[in-house]
């Protein structure tokens, strides 16, 4: 079918006209620039992905996007010191810390000395030094042809490669953490490989946080490989401003009898869209991602997942709770496709929403592409109201409305956090929704 | 004391409660006995503020206050409490989060010292043991997977601990076997006090063997009928609702 040309949009246009303009001064050697024009001319084709894309329906980016701002440059050191003073929710989590500052990472603000078996590599010089890992590497997570990937590939500029070596177990987790410092909207585009040996069992933490009246857009991409054998929990905190468009996408990629879990918890931005896209490409893995998303206000929140079960015998678990307050809009897209190699896989995948208000709004679409004839694989979504049953019960014994919603809400979101093994970041993200849930504000309240 | 006075209540448009009257006193423990939809769950709905049903006309006083203008967790406070027919399962909300969750909500709502850990602790344990429930059961989400006898004592320690002035067992007999019956009973005659009173809605009087009322009321298409002391419940047992079927008609 040929696709209608749309009329372009002025972030369109704005993000055409950019990148003759700044590929000359983005890193990358004669195989990062191909990289990167070949992507942009994606594209150029496509355009920003709306809602005749399927993929797309309930994200039209196109609209969404007002404006295109200036791509984000290398920090000076007043901007990544005051980056350095901000806190983080993460802070009371003991972990070794990799900060990137608007995109670009800054080693004298990240946690000083790596543990044995860990190294860290610029992303920005890895790029202009025609590092090995990035041939080997960068891309190579996902086959999945995405939009925001050519996007973050055309004009990536940032962020660390982290390899941990084979068999190595970390006390501490590693942290990466995304802090957008400006007054200006800005731009970013971090790009991230973390590369886990066999056998290394390691706790990934990513964090993203930024000023709230500051409609910065960030399009991170984070590749993660686990080599046989590895075992990984990734745990992500969306904590970015409440005007900021935040965009990424974690690729993952697995090999035989690999452990991978994720929980990713999100609060604040105003726009975001996280995919996952997951490649179980050796027998025996176990993959587990989950999700708590708690919008409220105007939000548009994204939760997009693909998981490619490519070889037998693997497990995945997906379980997304979604709680949706005054005019807030949810969207959960998760596809698992079973290839005709992958006997006996088992997959299950759950997205459950709360309305609060009548004017929240929740779309769901599981979807299941089953090419073997050996699996066991099941998707199921809910969404609706709290029951006036339950909260009448609770009333009647003493807890104001808002209280009995908050148990009960609480309660929801708890099963998914219940699947962290981390306890301490467990702990953290059960804190963030109780604080979330007392903040709620009575006003977008039926009586 | 329970003042109910002329009280005229529907839900979705069908009449229920006709003018009932009905005062309960201090120390007192009234039956309400009545056939299937005399509207016995639904007066003690209207009680708690359940919020389904339309109060038409009529009022209720706690100790003179008119409960109908508060919220259900304010009736609460104030010192009523409704032991549910059929109680509800929370999954995921631990049955000792929920008890302290509501006595300090309860405390906080009458300006009251929230309760230490240590104290509250203690306080639960023995209301547990005096019911038979064990600690593990305390664990787990309220009511989940509990069977009819575990989630009626369940009520009672609820009942236990909140201190309500006023109760309400809504066929707090339905789904119970005789021994069950018993423990339900004895929870209930312990918490007898002369400043504490019961209403007990009942369809049989087997119940009334264990918890022995001071009056027994008998209610008609949305009337209390009847008045009368612990024989009229004996009565009814040897003859039925039949009359009173025809006489409120």
């Amino acid at each position: 079918m040929n696709d209608v040309t749309p009329i372009r949009t002025k972030v369109e246009n704005a993000l055409l006209s950019r990148f003759p303009q700044v590929k000359a001064a983005l890193p990358g050697d004669a195989a990062i620039r191909d990289l990167r024009d070949g992507a942009f001319a994606s594209f150029e084709q496509s355009g920003l992905p709306h809602r005749r894309i399927e993929a797309w329906h309930y994200t039209d980016l196109r609209s969404l996007l007002r404006d295109a701002p200036e791509l984000a440059v290398k920090p000076p050191s007043h901007v990544i010191q005051r980056a350095a003073e901000h806190g983080s929710p993460l802070d009371q989590v003991p972990a070794t810390r990799l900060v990137m500052v608007n995109g670009f990472y800054d080693a004298n603000i990240s946690t000083f000395g790596l543990p044995a078996g860990v190294s860290v590599k610029d992303m920005h010089s890895a790029l202009g030094q025609s590092e090995p890992l990035v041939a080997s590497h960068l891309g190579k997570a996902t086959t999945t042809p995405d939009p925001l990937i050519a996007l973050n590939t055309a004009f990536m500029n940032g962020g660390v490669i982290v390899t941990v070596a084979p068999h190595t177990k970390l006390d501490l987790p590693l942290e990466l953490r995304f802090v957008t410092e400006t007054v200006d909207a800005i731009a970013m585009a971090p790009r991230v490989l973390v590369i886990v040996g066999e056998g290394a069992d390691v706790t990934v933490l990513e964090s993203h946080q930024g000023p709230d009246g500051v409609a910065y857009q960030t399009n991170a991409v984070v590749e993660i490989f686990g080599a046989a054998h590895s075992r990984i929990e990734h745990l992500r905190l969306s904590a970015g401003g409440n005007y900021a468009v935040d965009l990424s996408t974690l690729a993952i990629n697995l090999q035989t009898e690999a452990v991978f879990r994720s929980l990713h918890c999100i609060t604040t931005p105003g726009l975001a869209r996280h995919q996952v896209f997951a490649s179980l490409q050796g027998e025996g893995i176990a993959f587990d991602v989950d999700g708590v998303a708690l919008l409220s206000g105007t939000q548009h929140v994204d939760t997009t997942l693909a998981i490619d079960h490519a070889a037998p015998g693997c497990t995945s678990r997906e379980l997304f709770k979604t709680v949706l307050d005054a005019q807030a809009t949810g969207v959960f897209q998760g596809r698992i496709m079973v290839k005709q190699i992958a006997q006996q896989t088992d997959g299950k995948m759950m997205s459950q929403a709360v309305l609060l208000s009548d004017d929240a709004r929740m779309n769901n679409k599981p979807e299941l592409e089953i090419f073997a004839d050996d699996v066991v694989c099941g998707h199921g979504a809910t969404c609706g109201a709290l029951d006036d049953d339950l909260l009448f019960y609770l009333m009647a014994r003493g807890l104001p409305r808002l209280e009995a919603e908050a148990l009960m809400l609480a309660a929801f979101v708890g099963e998914a956090f219940e699947k962290i093994a981390h306890e301490g970041v467990r702990e953290l993200f059960e804190g963030l929704a109780e604080t979330w849930l007392k903040g709620r504000s009575t006003a977008s309240k039926k009586a | 004391m329970l003042e109910i006075r002329n009280l005229h209540v529907s839900i979705e448009d069908k009449k229920i409660l006709n003018g009932l009257t009905l005062t309960v006193h201090d120390g007192e423990v009234a039956a309400i006995m009545g056939p299937n939809g005399s509207g016995k769950s639904t007066l003690s709905y209207v009680i708690a503020g359940k919020p389904d049903y339309e109060v038409l006309d009529g009022e209720i006083l706690l100790d003179g206050q008119n409960v109908l203008e508060l919220e259900p967790h304010e009736r609460a406070a104030a010192g009523l409490f409704l032991a549910f027919q059929y109680p509800l399962e929370i999954p995921g909300v631990a049955t000792m989060s929920f008890l302290k969750a509501a006595m300090n909500s309860q405390r906080k709502i009458r300006g009251e010292e929230e309760m230490a850990t240590a104290d509250f602790m203690k306080a639960v344990r023995a209301a547990a043991d005096g019911l038979g429930i064990p600690q593990d059961m305390l664990r787990r989400g309220l009511n989940v997977g509990f069977s009819g006898g575990e989630k009626k004592r369940m009520e009672i320690l609820q009942m236990a601990l909140l201190a309500p002035n006023f109760c309400i067992l809504d066929e707090t007999d339905s789904g119970l076997d005789i021994d069950a019956l018993k423990i339900v009973s004895e929870g209930v005659n312990a918490l007898r006090d002369p400043k504490r009173a019961f209403l007990v809605i009942t369809h049989y009087q087997r119940l009334l063997n264990y918890i022995v009322p001071d009056s027994v009321h008998v209610m008609a298409h949305g009337q209390v009928v009847k008045s009368g002391g612990k024989e009229l419940a004996l009565e009814l047992e040897a003859t039925g609702y039949a009359d009173y079927k025809t006489l409120a008609a």
